[in-house]
This record gives C-alpha cells, structure tokens and sequence, in this order.
C-alpha cells in the first residue's frame, strides 16, 4: 500500500501551488496629536502608513512646504486649498525643525 | 497579524546611527524579524549583521521596498500572465510554465541595491526613505533571458525603450503607477533575467513573486516586482518613476555642493563601488596586541571588485585584504584580513574596494539632492583595550 502515500501527499500540494497568499500586519503607527491632526488623518494617510512622515529627519518648514505639495501635485492628493497651510505648521510643529 | 503593542516593545526596537534613527523589528510575510522604514507600502531593511553571515543574503531577511500601497497579497500562479507587447512582432501572453519550459533557464549572483541605500547618513539630510546601510542584498537569481523573450515576440525596427510594469498600483487616480523602462540596448544585453527563483526558492511575496526583473549591477528601482508588463515603445518613456524621479545630477560622481540643485539629471543607472566591514560593529571592543579576523563584503555595477583594502588607522595607511571566492562579478565578494592592533585608544577601521576599471569611493561623503548612491569609504570605530 506504500505507493499510495505519495498521491495522498500529492492532491494538498497541488492545492497549494495555485495561490499563494499573505497578510500584512497592523499599521503601528499614528499621526501625533495636536492642532491640525484631524487634517493629517483626513489628507496624509490614504496613500501610505504615518512612518512615510515620522521617520524623516527634522526638517523646516520649507520641507514640510515642498512635501505638501509635491503630494498634491505629483502624486494627486486631494488637498483642499484651506488645509494646505494649517497642515504645512502641522507637521512642521511635530515632525519638523520649529 | 501582529499587536501594535508588540512593534513597540523596546526590544524589538533597533537604533540607526542617525537622528530619528530609533526603529520596529517587525515580522512580516516570509520574512525574520527585519527593520521597519514604513508598514503600508511595507518597507523593510535588513539588520546589518545579517550581511556577516555569508555573501548571499538569505531570502527572508532580503530588505523590501515599494512606492505604491496596492501591494497584491495573493496571486494566483495558474491564471498569472506575463504581457510582451507594444512595438513587437507577435505580442506575447506567457505562463510562468511557459517561462519555466520553454526558455532557457539561466542563473545569475547579483546585488539588488535600492538607490537610497545609506540615505540617513547623508549630511545635509535629505527627505525620502531614511534607511541605514541594509537596503542592499545579493541573491542567486534563476529566470529566463529578458532579450530572449523580446526575441521570442520580435521587436519591430525603431523601438527606443523597454517598459517595465508589476501589479502594485496605485491608491488614488492621480498618482502615478510605478513603471520603469530601459534602452532597448540595454533590455537586450542578455544579462537581464525575468527571474522566478531566489536562492532556490520561489521569490518571497514581498520580494517580487511570483516573477521580477533582475537588471544585475543596475539599482532595484529597475528591477520590477510582481512584473506583468513588458511594453516596447518607439519613444522614449515619459512616465514619473523615470522622468521625474530617480534622477541624479549628470556630473562626476553623481554629485553637487550640498544643498544645490543640479543643472542637469539622467536617470540612475549603475551601481558604484561599495565596501563594508561586517564582522565589527562601531564601537567594538578587540584586544590591543591580539590576532583579530576581520571580514566584510565590496561590490560594484559589474566590473568585478579586483581589490579591497584595509587601513586601522583612519586611513593613513592601507593594507590588501584577501578576497573570497568569485560568485561573479554583479555579486558581494568576500574580503578577509588577519589585523593586529597595537596602541590602545580609539582606533578608525576603514576599507575602501577598487574595482577591474580603477573606480574606487570616495573619501568624502558626496551629496545630491535625493540622496542617492552613497558610496563613502566606511568607518567602524573601534576600542583598543
Ligand atoms: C494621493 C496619494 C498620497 C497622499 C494623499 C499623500 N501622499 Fe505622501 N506620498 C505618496 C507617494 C506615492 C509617495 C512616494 C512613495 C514611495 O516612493 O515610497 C509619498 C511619499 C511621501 C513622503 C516621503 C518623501 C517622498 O517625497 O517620497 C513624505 C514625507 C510624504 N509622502 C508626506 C505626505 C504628507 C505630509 C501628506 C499629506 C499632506 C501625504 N504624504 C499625502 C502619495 C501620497
């Protein structure tokens, strides 16, 4: 009956080679609080995880500024006109050089 | 799927050497516990000391990047196609059977290094992904040719470039998708390989499966993951990824004064001459008078390292190291150095590799504005007691 073994074996792995599958683990990390935060939730973490913000160096305002938009403008972020300063002293007030 | 709690326990904390330096261990898919720059899109990094334990990089703790958060989570390896289209004879719609049986199945050494690599030590500091020195790794690629699969559908006369594109897309309409193209002579030289196997196994999800280009000695943002698409074109390739970005100043060394901007860009291409030392992290501690063995890996974009050499003290004097076997020459290639210190005190390590054609790295630190292809001669500093 040996030589049954490696069919049984056989109809799981063929199973398995179809689809290979993942999941990715729960996004740690979240925008700080403090005026203007609402904003970063709303327009700065549809596209990418807050590491993207709070792993770069301390930058000025100037930074902060060319990011913002470089968002909206290369990258397509819809950005209301109104937020655009509010969300620039955002992140420059707690990710930046002040 | 892991608990916020658990990324942020202190011991699954690691600290680069630079402001805001301070990162998770996280596990993903497939992989060992590895340095987290970003979890969506997943960026990873491989801890340093992973880079001492051979030249090939095992595959669960090669580093990851991607640009674009819809990432595919489950492919389907009976319907999966790759297109071979646009300026082309006979477009093609190929199995990963098809590539497995019918092409030649060749294989490859090659380090994949992201073109940031090293960002976060560059002074002035620069935005982007601020990664430390792991975002590089070597792998045995197996894959068929990327210039016999163009031949298979034929490439009309006039076609310019070669697109390049993966099932990662975008979020949001209006950002733009991430495709990569080369020059048609470039496509064609036969050493690119639409790869399938890494190290002998299937390529990790998040590395790239089930198929991804391997453009050996040229930077990772060539080498597309998941890849779907080839397009030949007869006009140069106008999309972001290439146009816009992943520029680099069209100057010696691929450098400007700090904080400038360049007159000119060309897309990165090459990989320059890097050399590590991995057996000694800064701040080691080797006995003064003792035997101490000291090894590292060097690379370059495919000359061949021809020497790497060793100063232990801070550079004023350099002595030939031992180079290990050839995996060839887009590989790490292994240095070894039986050393010898003397005085007590602090003491600079440094190495720095030449390559067949003479290039070597620089002693300075070069900047560009994106923080690209560092290639500083390393330092460990190190504690004569
Ligand atoms: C429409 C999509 C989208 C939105 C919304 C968005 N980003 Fe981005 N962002 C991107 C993409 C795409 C990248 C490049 C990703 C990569 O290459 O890994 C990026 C990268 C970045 C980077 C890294 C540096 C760089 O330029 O690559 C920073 C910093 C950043 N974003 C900040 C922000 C901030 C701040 C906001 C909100 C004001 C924001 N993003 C909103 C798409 C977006």
């Amino acid at each position: 009956m040996k030589r049954f073994f490696p069919l049984i074996l056989l109809a799981p792995l063929l199973t398995l080679a179809v689809e290979k599958k993942i999941e990715l683990p729960v996004e740690p990390m979240k925008f700080k609080e403090g005026k203007g935060s609402e904003l970063a939730n709303a327009y700065c973490y549809t596209c990418h995880s807050v590491e993207y913000i709070a792993t770069q160096p301390p930058m000025p305002r100037k930074f902060w500024e060319a990011a913002v938009l470089k968002m909206r403008d290369k990258f397509g972020a819809p950005i209301p006109e109104e937020s655009v300063q509010p969300l620039i002293d955002y992140l420059t007030e707690n990710y930046g050089k002040k | 799927a892991i608990a916020a709690g658990e990324l942020l326990a202190a011991e699954d904390q690691i600290t680069l050497p630079f402001e805001n330096g301070v990162r998770s261990l996280a596990s993903y898919p497939g992989k060992r516990p590895l340095i987290l720059l970003t979890s969506r899109p997943p960026q990873l990094e491989t801890p340093f000391s992973i880079f001492n334990e051979g030249v090939l990089t095992p595959n669960d703790a090669f580093f990851v990047r991607y640009h674009l958060s819809n990432i595919p989570l489950s492919i389907d390896t009976e319907t999966f196609r790759l297109s071979i289209k646009g300026s082309v004879g006979t477009p093609l719609s190929l199995s990963l059977d098809d590539l497995k049986n019918n092409f030649e199945q060749v294989e490859t050494v090659a380090v994949a290094q992201c073109s940031g690599n090293s960002r976060g030590f560059i002074q002035p500091r620069v935005g982007g992904g601020q990664l430390g020195n792991g975002a590089m790794g070597n792998a045995r690629w197996k894959g068929v040719r990327l210039k016999d699969v163009l031949e298979k559908a034929g490439v009309k006369p006039g076609a310019k470039q070669v697109s390049f594109d993966g099932l990662d897309t975008a979020v949001m309409p209006g950002t733009p998708d991430f495709v990569k193209a080369l020059d048609l002579g470039k496509a064609l030289d036969g050493e690119i390989l639409i790869a399938h196997s890494m190290n002998g196994e299937d390529l990790p999800m998040l590395n790239g499966f089930p198929i991804r280009l391997v453009v050996p000695g040229y930077y990772a943002t060539y080498w597309v993951k998941h890849l779907s698409e080839i397009t030949v074109l007869d006009q140069p390739f106008e999309g972001f990824w290439v146009k816009t970005a992943y520029r680099i100043p069209d100057t010696a060394g691929a450098c400007v004064p700090p904080g400038t901007a360049p007159a000119n860009t060309i897309p990165i291409n090459r990989l320059n001459v890097r050399s590590f030392i991995t057996s000694h992290p800064d701040g080691a501690v080797v006995k003064a008078g003792e035997q101490v063995s000291i090894r590292g890996i060097a690379f370059d974009g495919g000359e061949g390292i021809k020497e790497v050499q060793f100063s232990g003290d801070g550079g004023k004097t350099w002595i030939a190291t031992t180079l290990g076997e050839d995996l060839g020459r887009f590989s790490f290639r292994e240095w070894t150095l039986i050393h010898q210190a003397r005085a007590k005190g602090r003491a600079e390590w440094k190495v720095r590799a030449f390559n067949r054609v003479g290039e070597s790295q620089p002693a300075e630190a070069l900047w560009n504005p994106a923080g690209y292809m560092r290639n500083v001669v390393e330092t460990v500093n190190v504690e004569i007691a």
